[in-house]
């Protein structure tokens, strides 16, 4: 089989914010720390990890819309030309899209339809919207609508199809099932399966790691802000393949294998520890691990853990 | 079916609005007429003066206080004038000796277009530097224009008027001092530019202290919409800033400015009224002020309800077009 071309590679991403406190006291958080991660064509790559461990921030910062108070560092490249604030510019929107979480990305008093076309009005747009419209089950009405009239399953395929209506080559879904049932938020992942399959790269965020093995083909797993393992969708078949203890933790949390959750609850990113994230929580904490730990290959997958190794 | 259920509905909410109006204006009016009557100020000696008082007969003084109704007492005064109203009777100025509507109408053409011009001038002067503001938060232009609409909001109105007077008017001597138009001319000779020329300090004036509220007021609503979620996605869409500015921005503050600008229409009477005062324009606040420190009770009323009409017919417009122009009233939630 041939190679797959690297849609997107990110390299030691670090985000950080400039807050004051109290007016005076300037200080920065470091809200993403040394991400890595890449996403080949027709690869679906899931980034799980529990709210406020930043992964929302690493999707608006491959897309470029960080806030302005945020500033990033590291290495994003797409199909292996390094991405700038300017770049980022002229790719969103067209090759690189995001579908965003909830409606509450609609303009409230726009029309469904005119939102779906971003503004375009010519002949070729209104039939394209209409065929994606139809490829997700709606019918012209649906364009009629505005924001507040929609259900939250056509929300969510309004936001697909303003995606889809680019055809992208790198499809970002920051969330996109919270609030839907099983069955519906099933669905919705199967639709950016097929995106997968018909050759893009597609990023998916989200906190619900038993939905996203269902479509990934691999999964980074994000704890505190930074990545602690990168493996293959197949390895959550079984913990010993798993690589780094919060992993396990997390199969061994899924309703399969005993809805056992581990104690302790996930740091503020604030109060993250200076080496490893999970120390606090880990059993297999030594002294090593309170001093840097990098992010290493390791049987075909990527770890933060110095204990990995010994399996 | 439906249609005619929610043209039910827009009955029941018009009707509601005008007897919201009949009392506010009966309560408004009522008001009015307490406190003139228990105003320090005694018309007769006002208008007659001590002296001219003191060496009437008695005779003459009670026919001089049943011209002025200081013989009757007040609830009984006031229950005639209000039935005369109702009848479309206004009554008669004591002071213009002239029937109410009258005065009034002559008054309020002058005050009409002086308040219609500083309204839409300080409303879209006030929007534009507002979106401007509010898109460009933080940066140079928006500390400017914010401390500019800071500045003007502590300004008195008619300490503006002054200080525009001074300059314009004493020492460069570009605009004239007062009055509508020019002193001792006919009133056929007096051409158009006469009347603007006469207008536009107190207009300026008027624009001025009255574009504050309307510019935070945006520039508030801007920045929480350049805050939104649907902002930073239609940003991740490739929009640029000015199209995101006009398609999504103006789209949903338009609305809401239009509401505070037509409910602000008080707040340009109320300035209208100072303002004309230092210009000595003979509008309807110059009447209003000459009418209360006159004792001339049914003129006094008659400029209370009307400008009581008229700023409440600003808010209900404000609260129609709510609900005719914004789809999430206009179509009601039908789906939670
Ligand atoms: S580095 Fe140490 S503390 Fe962190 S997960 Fe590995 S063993 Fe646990």
């Amino acid at each position: 089989m041939e190679e797959k071309k690297t849609v997107l590679s990110v390299k030691n991403l670090s985000v950080s914010f400039t807050q004051y406190e109290r007016w005076i006291k300037r200080t920065t958080l470091l809200a993403v720390k040394d991400v890595s991660l890449t996403v080949r064509e027709g690869e679906l790559v899931a980034v799980v990890g529990s709210s406020g461990s930043g992964k929302s921030l690493l999707a608006h910062g491959v897309l470029g819309i960080l806030p302005y108070n945020a500033a990033w560092s590291g290495e994003i490249s797409y199909y292996g030309e390094k991405l700038t604030e300017k770049r980022m510019g002229q790719l969103r929107g067209k090759e690189i899209v995001l579908v965003p979480q909830s409606v509450s990305y609609l303009d409230p008093l726009m029309k469904a339809g005119a939102q779906i076309r971003n503004g375009k009005r010519d002949q070729g747009s209104m039939g394209e919207s209409l065929k994606t419209l139809k490829r997700y089950g709606l019918d012209e009405t649906v364009e009629k609508l505005y924001p507040f009239e929609l259900s939250g399953g056509m929300t969510r395929r309004i936001l697909i199809s303003t995606a889809v209506m680019e055809k992208p080559k790198l499809v970002i879904a920051d969330e996109p099932t919270p609030g839907l049932h099983l069955e519906a938020a099933k669905r919705v992942l199967s639709h950016f399966r097929e995106m997968a399959d018909e050759g893009a790269g597609v990023l998916l965020i989200t906190h619900d790691l038993e939905l996203a093995l269902e479509v990934a083909d691999r999964i980074v797993v994000f704890y505190a802000g930074t990545s602690v393992e990168e493996a293959s969708a197949s390895d959550f078949r079984d913990e010993r393949l798993l690589r780094h203890p919060y992993s396990k933790a997390l199969y061994m949390a899924m309703p399969d294998h005993g809805f056992c959750a581990a104690p302790g609850a996930q740091p503020y990113i604030k109060d993250r520890p200076s080496g490893c994230p999970y120390a606090p929580r880990c059993e297999r904490r030594e002294a090593k691990c309170l001093e840097k730990v990098d992010y290493v290959s390791l049987a075909g997958g990527m770890v933060r853990c110095v204990k990995a190794e010994e399996g | 079916m439906k249609s005619r259920r929610s043209e039910g509905k827009i009955l029941r909410f018009l009707l509601k609005q005008i007897i919201r109006m009949a009392v506010l204006l009966f309560l408004v009016s009522a008001a009015a007429f307490f406190l003139v009557s228990v105003s320090p100020i005694d018309p007769l000696k006002v208008n007659v003066g001590q002296v001219a008082l003191g060496s009437m007969s008695q005779e003459q003084i009670a026919k001089l206080s049943e011209y002025w109704g200081t013989n009757l007492p007040p609830a009984e005064r006031f229950l005639s004038w209000a039935g005369d109203f109702l009848k479309g009777d206004m009554g008669t100025s004591l002071l213009y000796r002239q029937p109410v509507s009258h005065v009034i109408g002559m008054k309020l053409s002058n005050s009409l277009w002086l308040m219609a011009v500083s309204w839409l001038v300080s409303g879209g002067i006030g929007f534009a530097l507002g979106t401007l503001a509010g898109a460009n938060k933080g940066k140079a232009v928006d500390k400017v224009i914010s401390a500019y609409a800071l500045i003007t909001a502590s300004t008195p109105a008619f300490w503006l008027a002054l200080v525009f007077l001074m300059v314009f008017a004493v020492w460069l001597k570009m605009l004239p001092i007062g009055l509508s138009v020019p002193i001792g001319m006919e009133a056929a000779e007096v051409t158009l530019k006469d009347r603007v020329v006469h207008g536009i300090l107190p207009c300026l004036t008027l624009s001025i202290t009255g574009m504050s509220n309307i510019l935070l007021h945006t520039r508030g609503k801007m920045i929480q919409v350049m805050e939104s979620d649907y902002v930073l996605f239609a940003r991740a869409r490739g929009e640029s800033k000015s199209r995101i500015v006009f398609r999504h921005g103006i789209r949903n503050i338009l609305l809401p400015a239009l509401t505070l600008q037509l409910a602000s229409v008080s707040e340009i009477f109320g300035g209208s009224v100072l303002v004309e005062q230092v210009f000595s324009y003979p509008g309807l606040g110059q009447a209003a002020v000459t009418a209360g420190l006159g004792g001339d009770i049914p003129l006094l009323l008659g400029i209370t309800v009307i400008s009581a009409a008229i700023v409440f017919t600003g808010n209900f417009i404000a609260n129609v077009l709510y609900g005719v122009v914004d789809p999430r009233m206009r179509k009601g939630r039908k789906v939670a």
